[in-house]
């Protein structure tokens, strides 16, 4: 029998507190699809998907029901579908048009996995992959599209970054107030198994179809915290990792309980703290609860340091396999403390890249004016992409030039993507640099063999 | 199958009973129970057993729901793993 206190516990966690699954992703292997051309293709690959994930969406609700605990998206990843439209790469929109329609057919929020990865070089079907990124965005719904453009073995394509920053200013301007760029995102280091978009796909070194979880709470985690104003940061530390054990054991759950119902492999549980807009589901209130006054502050990179290790360490003991990208998030947009904070001028894009050093990802869903040069939105990626590259860790650059809006306007894209002031960047010019193109080398230290 | 039932709200008479009336009904036997007054707040937690009940879990834990919309209280019905992941090693 559980005593009262540890049932109002987790009731209180649901009902009061945000907690919540994120989300049930199925990733789903396309390398089966590929046929003589795209048409072809992209029908094989609408009934692939919908065939395998048919039971994922009453699966996830039936799941939520039993357990009381709400199961916010159910989402699928694909490969990266640069690889299956490799020998027709021109035809790669009809297969973007078959996902977002299996996506719709399927009833999930969103699909992921237009991605081609190009960290060391960008292959001809690639450099032609790429071109058509803007058009499937801006013709799908659901659809979210990835690149990644480095890693800590291979070093940073520099001539990618350069096209990132043109693709990136073409979609702005193909969709309403730059949505589509909200599912675009460019990664150093990407992960095959994140369950979080707009980045995640399914890796070629994955099985057929796996099941990965991504859970959330960082209002349990304030919560907690609540209760200890006075409490050193051995102690804080200690708190967030007993109450990330909590979160991630409900996740190990879920995760464990859909591969058996779906009858497919559990893959991992995403330990990530996912924030959405509405108040009380904040990581920012957590820095600013730890006694951060604004975040974005002197010490706010100390305080997401902590917290960031203290997640993986309390959630990697609740669950048999972690993946992902299991860390702190902090896309702006979708944290109302950022937002806050970004609206009083209190948070800076050369802030937030201080932060993504130490949380689990990088600048996330940052609007900056519209008449951003695609060169300076490279540079923020060239930036963000040596970052990772060095430290060894996933970074990425999900960043909106929202068209014809400027410094102290706001994009609002609804629902978990929020709202995003438009934050200023640097004025100075980073044409040159980002013109020069080639590889940016990998660090010594990755020379491990 | 166990599963956690939950009843929270203002204190007042014939709680339990309609709630273990409901149950009763589902063919729904009761292993466990303990209420307390928390201030004006009523809490009861039940451990019921579900497994001679004809519906499945996720339509009981909806209609004790509805049921206690009716009787202006919370109830919750959930499978016990949710707790024991949570809170048992």
């Amino acid at each position: 029998m559980f005593n009262t206190g540890e049932v109002i516990e987790t009731i209180d966690m649901i009902e009061k507190e945000h907690l919540d699954i994120r989300t049930v992703t199925m990733g789903i292997s396309l390398l089966p699809c590929v046929r003589d051309t795209a048409e072809n293709t992209a029908r094989a690959v609408y009934d692939h998907v919908v065939r395998r994930a048919e039971k994922l969406v009453p699966t996830a609700e039936q799941l939520s029901r039993e357990y009381g605990i709400p199961i916010v998206n159910k989402r699928v990843s694909v490969t990266p579908v640069s690889l299956v439209t490799a020998a027709f790469p021109q035809g790669s929109v009809l297969v973007a048009l078959a996902l977002d329609r299996a996506a719709d057919a399927l009833g999930i929020d969103f699909l992921g996995g237009y991605s081609a990865l190009v960290h060391k070089a960008t292959a001809q079907y690639e450099k032609i992959f790429l071109s058509t990124v803007p058009r499937a965005l801006a013709e799908t719904k659901k659809l979210c599209a990835s690149v990644n453009v480095g890693s800590s073995r291979s070093g940073i394509n520099m001539d990618a970054v350069a096209r990132v920053g043109e693709l990136v200013k073409e979609t702005a301007r193909l969709t309403r107030d730059g949505l589509g760029c909200a599912k675009f995102v460019a990664f150093c280091n990407a992960v095959e198994d994140n369950p979080f978009m707009a980045g995640a796909f399914h890796g070629v070194g994955e099985a057929d179809c796996v099941i990965n979880v991504g859970v959330s709470g960082p209002g349990v985690v304030q919560h907690a915290l609540s209760f200890a104003p006075e409490a050193d940061l051995t102690e804080a530390a200690e708190i967030i990792k007993r109450t990330a054990f909590k979160i991630t054991r409900a996740g190990q759950l879920v995760a464990k309980e859909a591969a058996r119902r779906l009858s497919v492999p559990f893959g991992v549980v995403d330990l990530s703290l996912a924030p959405t807009p509405a108040r009380g589901d904040s990581v920012a209130h957590i820095l600013e609860e730890l006694g951060i006054e604004t975040v974005g502050g002197h010490g706010t990179t100390a305080a997401l340091a902590m917290l960031n290790d203290a997640v993986k360490k309390g959630g990697v003991m609740a669950s048999s396999r972690v993946g992902g990208l299991s860390g702190a998030f902090i896309p702006v947009s979708e944290d109302i403390g950022m937002i806050e904070a970004a609206e009083r001028g209190a948070i800076c894009l050369d802030k937030l890249e201080a932060m993504t050093c130490v949380c689990s990802v990088g600048l996330d869903m940052i609007a900056v004016p519209g008449d951003t040069p695609a060169s300076t939105i490279s540079a923020i990626l060239a930036d963000e992409a040596a970052i990772g590259m060095v430290n060894g860790k996933t970074t990425a650059v999900r960043i909106i030039p929202a068209p014809g809006k400027k410094v102290g306007d706001t994009v609002n894209f609804g629902g978990l993507l929020g709202r995003a002031p438009v934050m200023p960047v640097h004025t100075g010019s980073a044409e040159k640099f980002i013109s020069r193109g080639g590889i940016l080398p990998a660090p010594i230290h990755s020379f491990k063999n | 199958m166990r599963a956690v039932v939950t009843v929270t709200g203002e204190d007042r008479k014939g709680i339990i009973a309609q709630v273990s009336g409901f149950l009763s009904e589902k063919n729904i036997n009761i292993l466990d129970i303990s209420q307390t007054i928390l201030g004006d707040r009523f809490a009861m937690i039940m451990v019921v057993d579900t497994s001679e009940c004809a519906e499945d879990l996720a339509s009981v834990a909806d209609a004790a729901a509805e049921m206690g919309k009716d009787i202006g209280m919370s109830v919750r019905v959930q499978h016990e793993d949710i707790f024991r992941a949570m809170h048992r090693v």
